[in-house]
């Protein structure tokens, strides 16, 4: 067992992404100030807090869309900060779904997914569409393959979105959101198949306040607010007894607003 | 009854060789002067908004006699002809930047995030995401100015450029029935400039994109 592995258990975890002190500031706003934690390989982490508490800052700097100014971010043994040239090959490990999709308005669904595998892997044509419908398959939306983001609902772009990620065969994705933009009926059918991916144990950071979803699959929460880790813990210390006071009146918050574990109501109302 | 329309269509002819030439030229220096002002360094972003602001700020006929008139005291001739496709291209370069920059801010950086986020570099982001975006996009106002060119580049007559306007002189000079010829030339720049606007429409349709 080499470094970064550890047995717990019977499960031998490897350490994906580890976040060492990240600190970015825009103008002289800091949004995040001094964040870590590792991810495990196959694990589902939930970053939830309050809007403007960094969370989709965090992701960007996990990706090196948006460097950190200060600390760094591993993938693996890899320190992104010293990747250099190979940053873009490297930010191709992570896929990112956005809360607004950003689903490339002049391609067909299809051509969406293949785009990544095409013109970052360079892989021929051929194969680059088997590996897209594949990941289209996946996530249901296979017979929508040739239509545009423009004649999609809300859920089945963000489930394309997933798609997109999913063809770059990431290690870890990254969702920023991802059903916040969404019309409530819709939640379900993209938290389904966010589901789906947690217990094919592919690596997920999600930024969600979907709590049913934290607590059907999340290993880890991380609670952020003023961009600083506030309280981490499993989704059973959190929903039991979460120790710090900002924690209690968010997580009280939510509730009100949500009503308890609605994310699992929903999804477990989709699959009827 | 119209003998003289074969000297009008040599003159369109040569209308149209100025109007497209100046077209693409156009197209080039606004593709880049677009991309400077919104991607490029500070140095390079200024050259082009000055570039910009300086030609859409100054009448065209002055552009074109510095290139015909002025240029020649600094050792630079060109031919009347060359004179009017570099005026007009120039000229055209600074608003199709404008129509390609709108375009392009209208596409929001939520694009050129999800494409990075593939692994893309910028460059290829700006090729395959960006710039199929705002041709569609800026292809409305884009096709006005395709449709004006024809119209614009008669200025060239003032340097001696045998395009149709000019022709419609040297034919008034001879017939001198100014009305007839002068209604004939108007009506072939109206039905020259209505074919180029119905073509483009119909690309327009074929292309258009719905914008998230």
């Amino acid at each position: 067992m080499g470094a970064g592995e550890e047995a717990i258990g019977d499960r031998c975890l490897t350490r994906v992404v580890s976040v060492r002190d990240v600190w970015k500031s825009y103008g002289n706003v800091e949004v995040v100030r001094g964040v870590s934690f590792d991810v495990e390989e196959g694990t589902t982490t939930v970053v939830f807090g309050p809007s403007g508490a960094g969370k989709s800052t965090l992701l960007r700097c996990i990706n090196m869309l948006h460097p950190p100014d200060r600390g760094t971010v591993f993938l693996r043994d890899i320190d992104l900060m010293q990747a250099g040239g190979k940053m873009n090959y490297y930010r191709s490990k992570f896929g990112m779904v956005f809360q607004h999709f950003n689903l490339f308005s002049h391609m067909t669904v299809l051509d969406n997914v293949m785009i990544g595998p095409k013109v970052v892997k360079k892989i021929p044509q051929d194969q680059a569409k088997a590996i897209a419908l594949e990941a289209l398959e996946k996530v249901r939306m296979k017979d929508w393959c040739n239509h545009y983001p423009s004649q999609l609902s809300g859920g089945q772009k963000q489930r394309a979105g997933i798609a997109r990620a999913l063809a770059m065969d990431p290690e870890v994705i990254l969702f920023d959101e991802p059903t916040s933009a969404l019309d409530p009926e819709l939640i379900g059918e993209v938290l389904q198949t966010m589901l789906d991916l947690a217990k094919e144990k592919k690596t997920m950071i999600c930024v969600t306040h979907e709590m049913g979803f934290a607590k059907a699959v999340a290993s880890d929460m991380i609670f952020m607010d003023e961009g600083v880790v506030v309280e981490t813990g499993s989704p059973e210390h959190f929903f039991a007894n979460p120790t710090n006071e900002r924690t209690k009146r968010f997580l009280s918050r939510l509730t009100e607003l949500y009503g308890r574990h609605e994310g699992e109501r929903r999804t477990a109302a989709d699959r009827e | 009854m119209i003998d003289y329309l074969g000297d009008l269509f040599e003159g369109l002819l040569v209308t149209f060789q100025l109007s497209f030439t100046a077209l693409g030229i156009g197209l080039i220096l606004g593709l880049a002067a677009a991309l400077a002002r919104k991607y490029g360094h500070e140095p390079l972003s200024l050259l082009a908004n000055a570039y910009i602001e300086l030609i859409r700020g100054t009448p065209l006929t002055v552009q074109l006699f510095i290139i015909y008139f002025g240029l020649p005291s600094l050792g630079v001739l060109f031919s009347p002809t060359l004179s009017a496709i570099v005026a007009l291209g120039i000229n055209s370069g600074a608003y199709q930047a404008e129509y390609f920059r709108g375009a392009i801010e209208s596409i929001g950086g939520g694009q050129m995030e999800a494409a990075l986020s593939l692994g893309m570099s910028r460059l290829q982001a700006v090729l395959r995401v960006i710039l199929p975006q705002a041709f569609r996009l800026a292809l409305p106002s884009w096709s006005n100015e395709a449709a004006y060119l024809p119209k614009y580049s008669s200025v060239a007559f003032l340097v001696t450029v045998p395009e149709l306007l000019a022709r419609s002189k040297m034919v008034i000079s001879r017939n001198l029935k100014p009305l007839e010829v002068y209604l004939v030339v108007g009506l072939i720049y109206l039905a020259t400039i209505a074919t180029i606007s119905k073509i483009l429409d119909m690309v327009y349709e074929r292309y258009k994109i719905t914008v998230e």
